[in-house]
């Protein structure tokens, strides 16, 4: 399924590595870091907080034990930024490589509730993406619903291109290099 | 209830036939698992359909087995329709690296064609 994704041919690249620290437009301090696993508890607690109406496609999952599975593969095999307030997690984005070729990554972005619209999300997209080019990712995708409009604008504005609009869900392609 | 179910090939699949076998020895269903060639699958016809024979006759269930060419999607709805069944049963729902469920091109027709009720096994 992923053998013929279709991607941009030209790199979308420059994007600023974390840590990146700003006032969120509820002004609040927000620094956004690379994961360190000692935070996974923090992170963890995030999702716990999560409301299910913000889920999309099956994530994030419910229930403890299923959310710790869940990113204990995120964290382990895949890049991760975290945004902060204090010492709370207030959101999270990762890409995870595909299975089969490890050269082409998907890409998730979750901001609490609390959080969103606050200029954070973008952000953390912009960290994670370069993150992702410091470490030499190449190819990015990702899936979403298409009534989704405000995450469909947020990923055109960093590069994404829809590469396959015949599903339930979009698909949009970047890439890095 | 006069049940389809569709194999497709895929893991999916081998739980949808597990779960409406069962379900047809407890509720009684009449059941017809319908091969699907056109879909685009590892295994070979034939090895699904032993299969399939192979978990019906375990569970004691008489069951009819078919062979269905063409497209999967069109032609599952098409002989749930034609040939007045209560209930189309497919398999779906992959997940993604990111563990996102993503539902194959077959099962997406079925739920947005079929005019009998569907249960997507997952």
């Amino acid at each position: 399924m992923s053998g013929d994704r279709i991607y941009p041919d030209e790199a979308t690249g420059g994007f600023a590595a974390p840590p990146l620290s700003f006032e969120d437009r509820e002004g609040r301090e927000v620094e956004i870091r690379a994961f360190e696993p000692k935070e996974l508890d923090a992170v963890s607690e995030m999702y716990a907080d999560f409301d299910p109406a913000d889920r999309a496609q099956g994530i994030p999952p419910t229930g403890e034990d299923r959310i710790e599975g869940w990113l204990s593969t995120l964290v382990e095999e895949g890049l991760n930024v975290v945004a902060w307030h204090g010492e709370r997690a207030a959101g999270h984005a990762t890409l995870v490589p595909d299975a089969e070729n490890g050269e082409t990554y998907e890409l998730a972005i979750f901001v609490l509730q609390e959080y969103q619209e606050a200029g954070i999300g973008s952000r953390m997209m912009e960290c994670l993406l370069g993150h992702g080019e410091a470490e030499g990712v190449e190819r990015v995708w990702l899936t979403v619903e298409r009534w989704n409009r405000a995450a469909v604008s947020l990923y055109e504005k960093m590069g994404f291109e829809t590469s396959n609009a015949e599903s339930f869900e979009l698909e949009m392609s970047l890439r890095l290099h | 209830m006069n049940v389809l179910l569709g194999i497709a090939g895929s893991d999916e699949s081998d739980d949808a036939l597990r779960e409406t076998v069962d379900r047809a020895v407890e509720a009684g269903d009449d059941l017809t698992a319908a091969i699907l060639e056109g879909a685009d699958h590892d295994r070979s016809a034939d090895d699904l359909e032993s299969q399939a024979r192979e978990m019906i006759d375990d569970a004691g269930l008489d069951a009819t087995i078919r062979r269905v060419s063409g497209d999967p999607g069109s032609e599952l709805v098409e002989i749930a329709e034609r040939e007045g069944f209560d209930r189309l049963v497919i398999g779906g729902g992959q997940r993604s690296p990111m563990g996102k469920i993503q539902l194959g091109s077959i099962t997406e027709f079925v739920l947005l064609n079929a005019q009998v009720s569907v249960t997507l096994v997952r």
